[in-house]
């Protein structure tokens, strides 16, 4: 069992949880995911860790409230415990020897855009961060992004906060006017990755995508998280969470996202009944 | 005087017509009474063949010998000596290519049922006997086993027994390995697994689940922590697939994907959390047990077509001869000297938005007819020109085989693998590369039988006393 030791709601939709896990705690690094149950019988669930205290020995997630297990997830309060929570798995996200970089968060994924700006911010690279929300409700972590980056760039669908419009319009600007970026860093919804390396392809600047696809062990066994990159098959748990955007075919990884939509969005009904009928009680 | 008569007494089974319908143990097990027939078919001789053909090396005619004289507690003192899961090995072992295939009353008729027999007096112990382990007293030396599959738990189970301090760590949220995630229940109840993991508890094992060595805690910090020798039995890893067009649509599955998800994850029961696809049609590639379980699974999970596509002839077939004969009770068709070479996809150009875009409707074949035999003995298949045909299904479950996992290989700095990825390690000890560092199973021979995992683990583990006491 592993202990809530805090809980913050983010927005609405997404709430952040420290977890006490010292083992995952001690090796975890940017770019890493841990997996986990909420309860017995409940499912393995991959979320990307959103930071770390070693020396406290909690992990930091980060989840947007969207299907049944973090529907689940989100009734637990601080104090509580869930049954499962394991990791490290997948690769930590490169960042040795770059000096500026170019970070683009999409909505949840900012979450784990962040720990990259800051491991960037802290080995002395030139942060430049682009986030973008949905509206002003939904923007998260704009003090911690301002803290980690040399330049801020907030933007919203709908220009209730920050600049109007999608993130790939700033970063077309920047990779225009500066040519020295060693990479770019992109983490948020599939279509959002698509479209970063469709705007950077033509600056030919290395894009680097975190994949999250559907994963059962998270360790190399059930293969469900397999995507093309580069014409050849590659697992996102072992291989990856990062790759090299340029490779990857987005349009077959948004196409198998939606592989159980229907059963989610049923069970996600059914939780959300289910919770009611508990407070109801 | 033996009973002479050719044919084992038959094993009650439930109807295949009900049985395809539920996820309960298929073979019913022995009577007392069927139990003491069969072994009187035993003909205890005295250079024991059968014995050679026991990777763990049972004493299979003393066990026989004390069913027939009623003693079945007796029968499995006698088991439990050399195997300590009989009540899995009874159930999964390929017993016609082990102990069966030694047996002398093979040569004219059919050997005796020894798996069964097994099993029955597994069986037997395990509701009529309240299990009485004491911990063995403690001889102050840690040992950290990897991976609680079929190796790793033999391996614990035999230090236990003789004082070490064992620590089992596995990656997943429960103990098993392949016997929980892999082996389906109507073949081997999870209620046995759990049996055997309390039985290496109360003898002192400590498991640690939800530790991936290799990411939590490397090879080399175990034996900082303390732990002098380290056994690695960490099973099969990736799946793999065939490089066929059409491998990433939806409906595609490796076998490890499909069966963990309902065997670990209980995807068959309404209140499970983890979804799968109920498909009518689906084709399974792969003709060894894996691929067996996968058709049987999907079969009970309300498909009403389930083809095995295997490309050699079914004398190739690598699975358990008792599977596949169950197989086909239940209906399975098996598409034999065929293979897959691609996967189709539905697309309606017309309407992207189509739910059914980008699943499986179908899998192109191609007839085979067998060649000469290559390195493996068996002969190779070979493609008949423009014999292509399609087989509708809305699933394809890929059971052709895994490659070892780099987890622990890439985070061990010394650990010799060899070119297919499996670990090396000498075979009369399992030692590694590096020192007190010892493998078994999967992890070092890619995907193989429980039984070898076992006699693997009881290799390392007398390998690792002798070592350590040294």
């Amino acid at each position: 069992m592993y202990k809530i030791v805090s809980k913050k709601e983010l927005n609405p939709t997404v709430t952040m949880m420290e977890i006490e896990a010292p083992f995952v705690a001690k090796k975890a690094e940017a770019g890493q995911f841990i997996i986990l149950r909420v309860d017995e019988d409940g499912e393995r669930t991959p979320l990307t860790i959103a930071g770390f205290d070693r020396k406290a020995g909690t992990v930091k997630i980060i989840f947007q409230i969207v299907g049944a297990t973090t529907k689940l997830l989100n009734a637990k309060n601080e104090g509580d415990y869930i049954t499962d929570f394991a990791g490290p798995l997948g690769k930590a996200t490169e960042t040795e020897g770059r000096r500026k970089v170019a970070v683009v968060g999409g909505g949840v994924g900012c979450a784990i855009a962040l720990p990259i700006a800051e491991k960037l911010h802290a080995q002395g690279a030139e942060v430049c961060s682009i986030i973008g929300f949905r509206n002003k409700d939904l923007v998260i972590l704009e003090e911690e992004f301002s803290a980690a980056s040399d330049r801020l760039i907030l933007m919203t669908d709908d220009g209730s906060k920050g600049r109007k419009g999608l993130v790939t319009e700033p970063l077309a600007e920047i990779l225009k006017t500066e040519n020295d970026f060693d990479e770019v860093i992109a983490i948020g919804p599939l279509v959002m990755m698509k479209f970063v390396v469709a705007t950077t392809r033509p600056f030919g600047v290395k894009t680097t995508v975190s994949m999250n696809p559907i994963m059962i062990d998270g360790t190399g066994m059930c293969g469900g998280c397999r995507l093309t990159v580069g014409g050849k098959m590659k697992f996102a748990c072992v291989d990856g969470p990062d790759f090299d955007g340029f490779e990857v075919d987005f349009d077959e990884a948004m196409q198998r996202a939606s592989m159980y939509s229907d059963f989610e969005h049923h069970r996600y009904e059914e939780t959300c009944n289910l919770l009611n009928k508990e407070v109801a009680e | 005087m033996a009973d002479m008569s050719p044919k084992k007494n038959p094993m009650p089974v439930q109807p295949p017509e009900i049985r395809s319908t539920n996820f309960k143990e298929v073979a019913l097990g022995y009577s007392e009474q069927t139990a003491l027939a069969e072994a009187a078919r035993c003909l205890d001789c005295k250079n024991m063949p059968c014995v050679t053909g026991c990777p763990v090396n049972v004493h299979i005619p003393a066990f026989i010998n004390r069913i027939k004289e009623g003693d079945f507690k007796g029968a499995y003192q006698v088991i439990a000596k050399s195997s300590s899961l009989p009540a899995v090995c009874g159930r999964v072992c390929p017993q016609e290519s082990q102990c069966e295939a030694k047996c002398v009353r093979g040569i004219k008729g059919e050997p005796v049922g020894i798996g069964r027999l097994e099993r029955f007096v597994a069986d037997w112990h395990n509701s009529h006997m309240e299990e009485n382990l004491e911990k063995a007293e403690p001889n102050g030396h840690k040992v950290a086993v990897v991976g609680s599959g079929p190796a790793g738990l033999t391996c614990a189970g035999d230090l236990a027994k003789k004082g070490y301090s064992v620590t089992v760590f596995e990656a997943l949220h429960l103990a098993g390995g392949v016997l929980v995630y892999g082996i389906p229940e109507f073949r081997l109840p999870k209620e046995i697994v759990k049996k055997e993991v309390d039985a290496l508890k109360k003898l002192g094992v400590t498991i640690e689940t939800n530790i991936i060595i290799g990411k939590t805690i490397t090879v080399d910090e175990l034996f900082s922590l303390g732990y002098e020798a380290v056994f690695i039995g960490s099973g099969a890893g990736l799946p793999r697939f065939m490089g066929i067009e059409g491998e990433s649509l939806k409906g595609v599955y490796s076998a490890n994907e499909f069966l963990t998800r309902n065997n670990l994850m209980k995807a068959y029961e309404k209140t499970s959390e983890t979804p799968i696809m109920h498909a009518k049609k689906v084709a399974v590639v792969g003709g060894g047990n894996v691929a067996m379980d996968a058709a049987r699974t999907a079969l009970r999970l309300g498909a009403e077509k389930v083809y095995i596509v295997y490309r050699r002839s079914l004398d190739e077939l690598p699975a358990r001869k008792e599977e596949v004969e169950h197989a086909m009770e239940e209906g399975i068709e098996f598409k034999l000297l065929t293979n897959p070479t691609r996967i189709l996809g539905y697309n309606n150009p017309d309407d992207r938005r189509d739910i059914k875009n980008g699943f499986v409707k179908g899998i192109e074949c191609v007839k085979m007819e067998l060649g000469e035999p290559d390195a493996s003995g068996r002969r190779s298949p070979i493609e008949i020109k423009d014999s292509e045909f399609v087989l509708d299904v809305e699933s394809v479950i890929m059971a052709i085989g895994t490659s070892p996992n780099p987890l622990i290989k890439d985070t061990t700095e010394g650990l010799e693998v060899n070119r297919r990825g499996g670990i090396v390690v000498r075979e009369e000890s399992g030692l590694t590369s590096k020192k007190g560092v010892y493998a078994g199973g999967d992890a070092v021979t890619g995907a193989a039988t429980v039984i070898l995992a076992m006699g693997a683990g009881k290799t390392a583990a007398k390998a690792i006393d002798e070592y350590i006491m040294k």
